[in-house]
């Protein structure tokens, strides 16, 4: 019986390395029908689908991929909305090799790669995109409650589609011009096509979600009009606020924080200037300060506006980097290059506040801190300097206060996030929930969306009486 | 939320004062603030502050210096902005304080008139300076006369008023005043002299408001940060007000000519299209 699965992944297509530096298209093309037909059938059906247990949100894994193998995609589809309202989305960007594939059983036998779930979600979502031309779901009666979804972001729109399809009346605010939040503003076009992203926000406002953009909440509107006008509010507004190292030069011109430096390539499209208005430096040499994916995106980001050297310097090493691997092998094979145990202590500009380079010092790796990690330390007297015009700091962002301050009886901790149930996202106020990024803190969009399903559940049960935290 | 503009009229050459229709921000903005105007698909998000609100509407006076101010001074009553965010930053801090000092240049006169109309309803006693490159420049004159102590125009040329620049006239209040508090808008050089003039005089505090180069005005980008008593700030949410004498201006300056290149490109392209724009 030829029980053993391929060991390896259905490749997927993607566009080559010197042709999509030049391009913001999609690197990675999808699967054909009969890739995703053949992929399908890795999977081994196991019964107790421990892909499931590593899923945020839960999807039903091996139910979903039985009906492709079957060449059943519409009730593929079916299956994967049930569960998942940004299909396309997460098929793109979720960290499967940390989720779902790092649990799959097919990966566990030696020498084999496991089952590539995320390509096989994505297949579906583009599927239906092309194949499916009015897919309404139905809705449960309206039930004359309403709910407030601050922040339209993956958080935030997982809730409202959820609480929109128990039959509850949702209104998303958000501040920018766009729905969306960082699968806007911070993932560029390569990884994930705005359109991908339109196309699922047009799925959501199908289910009666009605987003208000250009809506900032404490200055638009404000938090007393929306606990009066609302029956429960659910804050999934993310940790905005860049963090910069505060290090001499960082006001140079030159020097961003990697969300400006997102926004103005994805959002405002600076990279279609001056067909687009907004502008952005198109730097010759660039550095980019930190590893994790952003950082990625920033470095890839700068290349396709046409640097001649991107270097990507990280205080730890190629084994400590948060980045999603396919990430950093993409940007190796895109010239990226990378230095290890590097970190910036000072950028230099000329007369007129023009950045000119960055001083750096050499780190090595003492004793593991408390998040297990070998803690970077500077090693005296190892500076140099790298010759840069544009510096981009993706070190993370902190939650953004200006909000948070206005939401009175509200418990925000230490480092400034909300302070809210974790099973449940209940906050310290009665009828407010929160969840994702300004509850964690920077992680990812699957883990927004799972965080902002669960809210979703529980947001239902307090508006049915069954749940109440605040009693 | 319908954008609409209302009202379009010159009030100085490159110069329009703009009501548009928008009752959300009509209903909550208060001196000082400011909105985030995209005015359409590929336009940019450019920051504006509000100078009156009305029972639906809001007005904001625009100048036209480089492609989108441009094109939005070349925009007709009825057309309609896209997008309007706001009211974005903190109000202005008004209280009673007796004399106050209010200093506008350029089109920073119409970001001053909401908040001296604010110090009035506190019944302080207004003493204001305008100035203007020449009489053609000083804008809402009138509103201003109508509300003020005592009033000093100063103009480059002498056209109108004294010939002379704002410090100047700082230096006039002061001979019969003492001032403990005063507001200075316009252009960005303007407010720095007027900070180091209101140090010399002894002003305790002098309040400028900041229009640094800024995308989604909510704290999210981080450009618009500006050093303020050695401390960065970002001027949408901790601004866009602050306190002058401790403003890092010649850091601002420097990053205010951050996209000097590319907004020459962009308004190169865009005269190329629409030909002679001297008549605005």
């Amino acid at each position: 019986m030829a029980l053993k699965p391929p060991a390896k992944k259905v490749r997927m297509k993607e566009q080559e390395p010197q042709e999509r530096i030049h391009n913001f298209f999609e690197v990675a093309l999808g699967y054909s029908e009969r890739e995703a037909m053949e992929e399908a059938k890795r999977c081994l059906q196991c019964v107790h689908h421990p892909c499931v247990s590593g899923c945020p949100v839960g999807i039903d894994i091996p139910g979903f991929i039985k009906k492709i193998k079957e060449n059943r995609f519409y009730e593929a589809v079916k299956i994967l909305k049930y569960y998942n309202n940004l299909p396309a989305v997460c098929g793109r960007v979720c960290p499967q090799e940390t989720q779902c594939e790092a649990k799959c059983v097919v990966g566990k036998i030696p020498g084999s790669e496991p089952v590539a779930i995320g390509r096989l979600e994505r297949f579906v979502a583009d599927w239906e995109a092309v194949n499916v031309k009015d897919n309404q779901i139905e809705l449960p009666e309206n039930k004359n409650k309403k709910v407030a979804v601050i922040g339209s972001g993956p958080a935030g729109l997982t809730a409202a589609a959820d609480l929109a399809k128990q039959g509850y009346v949702v209104d998303v605010f958000e501040a920018l011009h766009k729905p969306g939040g960082v699968l806007v503003y911070g993932i560029p076009e390569f990884r994930l096509p705005k359109s991908i992203v339109d196309r699922e926000i047009a799925y959501i406002k199908s289910l009666s979600v009605r987003i208000l953009v250009n809506t900032p909440v404490g200055r638009a509107v404000t938090v007393e009009e929306l606990l009066q006008n609302y029956d429960a509010i659910f804050i999934g507004v993310g940790a905005g606020t860049p963090k910069f190292m505060n290090i001499p030069g960082t006001n140079l011109n030159g020097v961003y924080s990697a969300n400006e430096f997102l926004t103005r390539v994805n959002l405002m499209k600076a990279y279609l200037f001056p067909e687009f208005d907004t502008p952005i430096r198109k730097g010759k040499k660039v550095v980019v300060v930190g590893g994790g994916n952003v950082a990625m995106d920033a470095a890839r980001s700068a290349l396709r506006l046409g640097a001649q050297e991107v270097t990507v310097i990280y205080r730890r090493t190629e084994q400590e980097m948060p980045a999603r691997k396919e990430e950093y092998f993409h940007a190796v094979e895109e010239g990226v290059h990378f230095r290890w145990l590097t970190q910036p202590i000072e950028y230099l500009g000329d007369e007129k506040g023009t950045l000119i380079g960055v001083r750096c010092i050499t780190m090595e790796l003492g004793e593991p801190d408390k998040t297990g990690r070998r803690k970077p330390i500077p090693i005296e007297d190892s500076d140099f300097v790298i010759e840069a015009d544009t510096v981009v700091e993706a070190i993370g962002t902190d939650a953004n206060r200006f909000l948070l301050n206005q939401f009175k009886g509200l418990s925000i901790n230490k480092w400034g996030y909300i302070v809210a149930d974790e099973q449940t996202g209940a906050t310290t106020l009665k009828k407010v929930f929160a969840g994702g990024d300004i509850v964690t803190g920077a992680a990812t969009v699957i883990e927004a969306m799972g965080a902002g399903k669960k809210a979703a559940y529980w947001i239902g049960k307090y508006l049915e009486g069954e749940f109440n935290p605040w009693k | 939320m319908s954008n609409e503009i209302l009202k379009k009229t010159k009030l100085a050459p490159q110069v329009y004062d703009f009501i548009i229709k928008n009752e959300e921000i009509a209903k909550r903005a208060k001196p000082g603030q400011f909105v985030v105007v995209r005015i359409g698909e590929k336009g940019e998000r450019i920051p504006l502050t509000i100078a009156d609100t009305y029972e639906n509407s809001f007005r904001m006076v625009v100048r036209a210096v480089g492609k989108t101010t441009y094109e939005l001074c070349m925009m007709e009553e009825g057309q309609h902005l896209s997008d309007i965010a706001g009211p974005l930053g903190n109000p202005s801090e008004i209280d009673y304080f007796g004399d106050v000092m209010l200093i506008g240049g350029g089109v920073g006169i119409a970001t001053l008139l909401p908040i001296a109309k604010e110090l009035k309803r506190f019944n302080n006693r207004l003493h204001v300076i305008l100035g203007g490159r020449n009489k053609d420049y000083v804008i809402m004159l009138e509103e201003f006369e109508n509300l003020c102590d005592e009033l000093i125009i100063t103009t480059d040329d002498g056209s109108m008023g004294i010939k002379g620049v704002v410090t100047d006239g700082m230096d006039l209040v002061m001979k019969n005043t003492k001032i403990n508090i005063a507001w200075a808008v316009g252009p960005t050089i303007m407010m720095k002299f007027c900070s180091i003039k209101a140090k010399e005089l002894g002003i305790e505090k002098i309040w400028v408001s900041l229009n640094p180069i800024m995308i989604d005005g909510t704290g999210m980008c981080g450009a618009c940060r500006v050093t303020v008593d050695g401390k960065m700030k970002f001027a949408c949410v901790d601004g866009p007000e602050f306190d002058g004498e401790k403003v890092d201006w010649d850091e601002l300056l420097k990053r205010l000519s951050q996209y000097r290149d590319e907004e020459e490109i962009s308004f190169g392209k865009f005269k190329e299209q629409v030909g002679d724009l001297s008549w605005l």
